[in-house]
């Protein structure tokens, strides 16, 4: 086996230790401060597995809209509903017997299926830079859709603005 | 053994699963939140993997893309519905929001 190979797998399985464990923080942690902040290393590590599947692009997106956009929403959203600094982000014991059997068994299905599915897979080609062929596909064959995700993220902000402004006579 | 296709749909089928028992178990609704953003993300995972490892070329990509995008409008969305709901009740328990309807 050559060593780039034993590299691969060991950067696979340290990024999959990452993934799971701060996801586990993520869903299993009471404060809800502390499970944003291990959200961001989870998706970190889904920047890493982007970048092992030689999506560079896709990384760098990951890392710049989830990481430094959505989860610092998130922290806004958690900072702006606390009113004191005692009660932040400190749930109320929940149960969480039933979500997991529900979740474990979802589980058990889905390794069903991958173990019983004959994935086609194609030997890897090299890893290449795929910035210029994204763009190019976006601004032709994806032209539509990239419009109209434009006009939505548009409506979406436009919206959400709306709902939490000011109500008149408060 | 090299890591193959099955190992990623494995890790994205455990942070699904580990999203799905958020949205079901977390009573505070940023927590619920955060469990879509994992099941988004496996989604995401899943896309990538099949588009380095099937032949479907690049394609699958340019979804993950527009699925970022929409998880950017989503929480946007949501997280004023979420303050609208703590200025009406004073909480976000998921579990009080019923009163809503009155």
């Amino acid at each position: 086996m050559a060593g780039k190979e034993i590299a691969i797998i060991i950067v696979f399985y340290v990024t999959c230790g990452v993934v799971v464990i701060s996801a586990l923080i993520a869903v299993f942690a009471r404060s809800v401060i502390n499970a944003a902040f291990a959200l961001f290393f989870t998706l970190c590590g889904m920047a890493g597995f982007y970048f092992l599947l030689s999506a560079d692009f896709l990384a760098i997106v990951q890392i710049v809209v989830y990481a430094g956009g959505i989860l610092v929403l998130l922290l806004f959203g958690i900072l702006l509903t606390h009113r004191t600094l005692e009660e932040l982000g400190i749930e109320k014991r929940t149960t969480y017997i039933a979500g997991t059997i529900a979740g474990l068994a979802f589980y058990l299905i889905l390794i069903f299926i991958i173990a019983q599915g004959l994935w086609h897979q194609i030997p890897p080609k090299p890893m290449a830079p795929t910035t210029a062929t994204i763009g190019r596909l976006l601004l032709t064959k994806y032209l539509l859709p990239f419009e109209i995700s434009s006009v939505t993220l548009l409506a979406a902000l436009i919206g959400s603005a709306y709902l939490v402004r000011r109500k008149e006579g408060k | 053994m090299t890591v193959g296709l099955i190992h990623y749909l494995i890790v994205a089928a455990i942070l699904f699963v580990l999203g799905l028992i958020a949205i079901i178990s977390r009573r505070n609704a940023v927590g619920v939140l955060i469990g879509v953003e994992l099941v988004l993300n496996a989604a995401n995972l899943n896309f990538v993997a099949f588009s380095r490892y099937a032949e479907r070329g690049i394609e699958g990509q340019i979804f993950v893309i527009f699925i970022i995008l929409l998880a950017a409008c989503e929480v946007a969305v949501a997280l004023a519905i979420v303050i609208n709901l703590f200025a009406n009740l004073g909480a976000i328990d998921v579990d009080r929001a019923g009163r809503m309807k009155r």
